[in-house]
Order: structure tokens, then C-alpha cells, then sequence
């Protein structure tokens, strides 16, 4: 067992384990498994629950039809299988999920829809992220008057609710595409990781190993990269995740409102439709819960990976 | 009490004033770059209500005119800014000629309303229970119900919404479905119109708390976690003071402060989102007006409730900014 080639790791839970006697085996290997805190439950469920939808996305396509997602494809207001509509017609099994008010299959728009919601906000926060590491570098190195305009902007935009703005620009221009609404959403979520970045290199600037490395004669690009970003990993994804979930947010707030995109369909515009024709009043519960299920099963996700991010960057959260 | 300093003031003042003054600008340049124009979609409107317009090009000419829009740009922009700061939008195109001001103030009161008294209530529950979270004499049921229901906290007030209108309203029929106060109430400060506010504000205010909570709630509990290894915590323990009494006394005090400035950069989107809110129950708010607006691409109103709701924003941000250093007299502002 003391075989010299087995990583420092193992190692290390073996000397834990000769000093605590009393631990039992079961606890030990939770503690093991824990030790590296990247393999966390929260963290895995929330990761699991996400590509679960992409898996959905992906599956859906291959072995249902997703042309079915086309207005008319069905019988309108039909209620999923085991079900009865109001009309007391009872749900086939062609369209599993039931069918909305002008004959989508629900299915086929969720297998369509989900995937562009996340797609959306996953687009949309790496947009803002990759923008915030470079102000929030740029404001936290080059410091003076550069850093005052980006800490003052920064502090400005994240006032702003991007909704407002967001719907002033669609109204004023119509349809837009997946992409566009998506970078138009970026221009809304670089603020947080910009002000994330900014404190935090201010911080580390003055830390003992970013010391050491200008000492070293290190080029700026290798402490900024080589040196804090490492340190920043986790704050980054947790901030990226914030901005995945306020993304998407924002993009459902848009196309509950009517706007957004108008031929491609998304869960929101879903609702929105359901909304519109009383589907609430009619009990057509699958038309509008579905797409409100599904998004609430997203940021549910999105929120235990929050949660696992949090206990991996803040030790003191973790429980053994 | 403690004197604020100027320079702390004019900063803060300072970016008051370009928050707004963006915003604006944003609102005035986005429909400029688009090809669409306001004049047009009336007269497109009036095309549609009484079928050929006589001397459509007249009453186009008209229109931008009334508009403004044959002055230069620059020259409009600064009409606007000028229009802007006199909360002066013009007239609707859907409504005409009512001006939006006027639509705004009728909205306003009903959206601040539903609010604040919104907001109020998930500060206290949310910060109380992620005090609970951490103390540590917190009932076991109860450490086990909270991050439960934290679960429900990730989802956007819309689907709260949506839910709780089906549960409530579609179904059970407790809450009514529509509106901010039933149609046979006469709108005064008598009993009937009292409770029928309440009735009808009641479900659009629980679906924000349901799901808004769970912010201060993980706020809260981040920042417990960190006062329970203080010093003064430690001391309040060996002095023998009661537990109900550190929990309050010691421990809240010191983790709220923070919390109320997590407040500030939150509360753009509990706005929005309460916007939302206030477009699925057809509440008498700005939420409706903006959706009707949208509808309609009535222009001006959509200008006008984006700007408004704003300002409204960046002065509740500004008022926070202000009332924290007097509650929390370690703060120093100097610079920044």
C-alpha cells in the first residue's frame, strides 16, 4: 500500500486514516469522495438535470418527428394519453403529450423548445463571461482612468434591467433569430463578472505567489492566466451559472411578452400562445404546464449546480 | 445619526444621474436605427379602423411633424432628454390622444403598491429562515423544511404564477383571475374596494415571495455561517444570554447589513419580473400597460413604462446607497 507511485492523494487519505481510528469505513469513503470537491452531489445532480434536457434535445430529434411541431400537424387541444379533454375526447398515444391550440404536437415542441432556452442562456452567459475576464482584467491591471470608466459603466449597466431595454429593441424591430436574441441578452449580463473579476484581482495583485511571479520576471499575460485564473475557476463558473439562469430569465420574460423569437418555437413563446388563447380557464393544463415544468425542472438545475459551486468555493458550506 | 459626505453624495448622485441618462439614450437611439416609423404604424392603424384614409399623405406629413421627426436628430434627441426629465412621453398612438404620462400615473400606483408590499414581505421571511438555516438550535423539521422549499426559489415568478393562478383561481376559484379590483367595486377608500384589492393583489403577491424568498434565504445563510465564528458571538454565548436573544440581537443584526446591499443589485430584476407577474394576472400595472403596448407598437408607451420603471430602478439603488452607511456606521465612503 505504500507504493511510492500512487499519487499524493491516496496518500493522504491514508495518513487520515491511521490518525482516525474511530472512523468507520463508510465514512471514510464519503471522505474520500469528497475530498475532491469537484465531485460534488449537488454539483452532479445539477449538471445531470441539464444535459438531461440537451439529451432530450438530441434524442427527441432522432426518434420522434419534429416536423410534428409544425401549426396543424394534429388535431388541436387533443389531452395527453391517459387523459380527457374538456370535450371529453380521450388522449392518443400518436401524440403522447396532447397537442395545443392550433395542432402542435406538445412533444415535438418540447423536444424543440427546451433545447433553445438553454441554448440561449448558455450562449448569452459566455458571451457576457468572456467580456467581463477581459474588462475586469483589464480594469484590475492597467488600473486609472481605464478602471474608473469600466467600474463606473459596470456599476451603471447592472442597474438596468435588461428586459426594459430588451423590449424597447424588439418592438422597435420585430423578429429576431435564437443568436440575436442571445447577444442581445449578453449585452446585459457582462456586469457581474466584470465587478467579480475586478475585486478579486485587485485582491490577488497583492498576494504573496502573483509577488513572487513578477519577481520571477513572469509576462503579464502568464500571471494573469497562468497565476489568478486558476484561482478564479470557481467564482467564474458560479458566476457564469448566475448569468445562465438570469439569461434565461430574461429570454422566457421576452417571449411571454409576445416577443422574441416568432417562428422558431421556444417554451416561452409556448406559454405565451397557451396564455393568450385562455388556456388556464379551458384546464388545457398540458399546453402551458409542460413548457412551465420543464423550465422549472431547468432552473432547478441551474440552481443545484449554484449550490454545489458555492460548497466547492466556500469550504465552510460543506458538510462531511 | 451620521453626517453622509458630499463626496460620497455627488458619487452616488453621479451615477443616479447616468443610469438614467444611458437608459434614455438607449431608449431614444433603438427605434431610430429601426426602419420602422411611429407615423406610419397610426396611420396604418387608422387604415385599418375606417378602411382608405383620405389624404394620407397629408396626414403622414402631419403626424411626423407632430412627432418631430423632421428635425435633425440631434436636435430631437435633445427635445427628448429635455421631454424625459419632465416625465413628458407625448401622446399614445393606441390610446390617442391620451398622453402616457397620464396612463403611467394610473399604472404606477398599483405596480409600487404590489411591490413594495411584496418586497417587504420576502425580506423578512427570506432573511429570517436563512437565519434559521445555520442557528443552531433551529428544530430539526425545520432544517430539513427550508432547503426543501429552497428548491421552488430557482424558478422565475411567471411560473409561479402560472401555477398558483391554476391551483387557486382556474380551479379552486378563491382568487379571482383578472384584474386589481372586481368591476362592480367602485374605486374610492371604502371597505368593499379595500378587500377587493386585497383579494385580487393577494395571489400575484404570493407567486413573487414563493419564489423570490430563497434569495435572502441563501444570502442569509452564507453570511450566518460567517458571524457564528465571530468573537462578539462567542462572547454573547459565555455571557450567558439567551439563544432567541443572540439569534436576533447578535447574529442578524450583523449578517443583514449586507443583505441590503445585495438588495440593490437585485432589485432590477425582481422589477422585471414582477412585471411578468403583473401581465399574467392582467393586474392594473405598468406589466399590462407594457404588454398592451406591445400589442398595439404603441411606441410611446413602451418608451415611456421602459424609462419609468428605469428611474424607478436606479433611485431605489440611489436611496439604498444612501441609507447604508446610517445604518452601518463602520461603513467609511471615501472615494468609491
Amino acid at each position: 500500500m505504500t507504493d511510492q507511485q500512487s499519487q499524493a492523494h491516496a496518500g493522504e487519505a491514508q495518513t487520515a486514516q491511521a490518525d482516525m481510528s474511530g472512523v468507520t469505513e463508510k465514512q471514510m469513503r464519503r471522505m474520500r469522495r469528497f475530498d475532491n470537491p469537484w465531485r460534488n452531489p449537488k454539483l452532479m445532480w445539477g449538471v445531470g438535470i441539464l444535459l438531461g434536457i440537451v439529451a432530450m434535445g438530441i434524442l427527441g430529434r432522432i426518434f420522434w418527428d419534429p416536423d410534428l411541431v409544425f401549426v396543424g400537424s394534429a388535431m388541436p387541444r387533443q389531452a395527453p394519453y391517459g387523459f380527457e379533454n374538456l370535450r371529453g375526447q380521450e388522449g392518443l398515444l400518436a401524440h403522447p403529450l396532447g397537442t395545443d391550440g392550433s395542432g402542435r404536437d406538445m412533444l415535438a415542441a418540447i423536444i424543440i423548445g427546451a433545447p433553445n432556452s438553454l441554448f440561449v442562456g448558455l450562449l448569452a452567459s459566455l458571451v457576457g463571461m468572456s467580456v467581463g475576464i477581459v474588462l475586469g482584467f483589464t480594469a484590475g491591471f492597467v488600473r486609472g482612468r481605464t478602471d474608473d470608466v469600466i467600474r463606473v459603466l459596470s456599476d451603471v449597466m447592472i442597474t438596468i434591467p435588461p428586459l426594459l431595454i430588451l423590449v424597447v429593441f424588439q418592438a422597435a424591430y420585430g423578429d429576431v433569430t435564437l443568436t440575436m436574441m442571445a447577444l442581445l441578452i449578453a449585452c446585459f449580463v457582462w456586469q457581474s463578472p466584470t465587478r467579480l473579476i475586478r475585486a478579486q484581482v485587485l485582491s490577488m495583485r497583492e498576494s504573496g505567489y502573483v509577488q513572487m511571479a513578477r519577481l520571477s520576471g513572469a509576462s503579464t499575460s502568464h500571471i494573469m492566466f497562468r497565476e489568478m485564473l486558476p484561482n478564479l475557476v470557481p467564482y467564474l463558473f458560479g458566476s457564469f451559472i448566475a448569468n445562465v439562469t438570469t439569461s434565461i430569465v430574461t429570454a422566457v420574460g421576452l417571449e411571454v411578452l409576445g416577443l422574441g423569437p416568432q417562428r422558431i418555437p421556444t417554451l416561452g413563446r409556448t406559454i405565451y400562445e397557451a396564455i393568450n388563447a385562455g388556456a388556464l380557464i379551458q384546464n388545457l393544463w398540458w399546453w402551458w404546464g409542460l413548457p412551465t415544468l420543464l423550465l422549472a425542472v431547468m432552473f432547478i438545475g441551474l440552481l443545484l449546480i449554484n449550490l454545489g459551486l458555492d460548497e466547492v468555493s466556500n469550504p465552510r458550506l460543506r458538510k462531511l | 445619526m451620521t453626517k453622509i459626505p458630499t463626496s460620497y453624495l455627488m458619487n452616488r448622485a453621479f451615477t443616479l444621474v447616468l443610469t438614467v441618462f444611458i437608459a434614455a439614450t438607449l431608449i431614444w437611439i433603438i427605434p431610430r436605427l429601426s426602419p420602422v416609423d411611429p407615423a406610419e404604424i397610426m396611420l396604418s392603424r387608422m387604415a385599418a379602423g375606417g378602411g382608405a384614409v383620405a389624404n394620407s399623405d397629408q396626414i403622414l406629413a402631419q403626424l411626423q411633424e407632430n412627432f418631430g421627426l423632421n428635425d435633425p436628430l440631434i436636435v430631437q434627441y435633445f427635445k427628448y432628454l429635455l421631454n424625459v426629465v419632465t416625465l413628458d412621453f407625448g401622446l399614445s398612438t393606441a390610446n390617442f390622444p391620451t398622453p402616457v404620462s397620464e396612463l403611467i400615473g394610473q399604472a404606477l400606483p398599483w405596480t409600487l403598491g404590489l411591490m413594495i408590499l411584496s418586497l417587504i414581505i420576502t425580506f423578512i421571511i427570506g432573511n429570517l429562515l436563512g437565519a434559521l438555516m445555520v442557528w443552531e438550535h433551529t428544530p430539526k423539521l425545520w432544517k430539513v423544511a427550508i432547503p426543501a422549499a429552497m428548491v421552488f426559489t430557482s424558478i422565475p415568478p411567471i411560473l409561479s404564477a402560472l401555477l398558483l393562478m391554476w391551483i387557486f383561481s382556474a380551479n379552486l376559484g378563491w382568487f379571482p383571475l383578472t384584474g386589481s379590483y372586481g368591476l362592480l367595486v367602485e374605486p374610492g377608500w371604502s371597505w368593499d374596494f379595500i378587500v377587493s384589492v386585497l383579494h385580487h393583489g393577494f395571489l400575484p403577491a404570493l407567486s413573487i415571495v414563493v419564489v423570490t424568498f430563497g434569495f435572502w434565504a441563501l444570502g442569509m445563510r452564507g453570511l450566518m455561517i460567517t458571524v457564528q465564528g465571530e468573537d462578539y458571538t462567542t462572547l454573547a454565548k459565555a455571557k450567558g444570554l439567551k439563544n432567541r436573544y443572540i439569534l436576533y440581537r447578535y447574529m442578524i443584526r450583523n449578517a443583514i447589513l449586507p443583505q441590503i446591499t445585495a438588495f440593490a443589485l437585485k432589485i432590477g430584476l425582481l422589477i422585471a419580473g414582477q412585471v411578468l407577474v403583473e401581465r399574467i394576472f392582467a393586474y392594473n400595472g405598468m406589466g399590462k400597460l407594457l404588454y398592451d403596448a406591445i400589442l398595439n407598437q404603441d411606441f410611446p408607451v413602451i418608451q415611456g413604462v421602459s424609462y419609468v420603471i428605469i428611474l424607478m430602478t436606479a433611485l431605489s439603488v440611489f436611496v439604498v446607497d444612501l441609507i447604508y452607511p446610517l445604518i452601518d456606521p463602520r461603513i467609511r465612503h471615501e472615494g468609491s
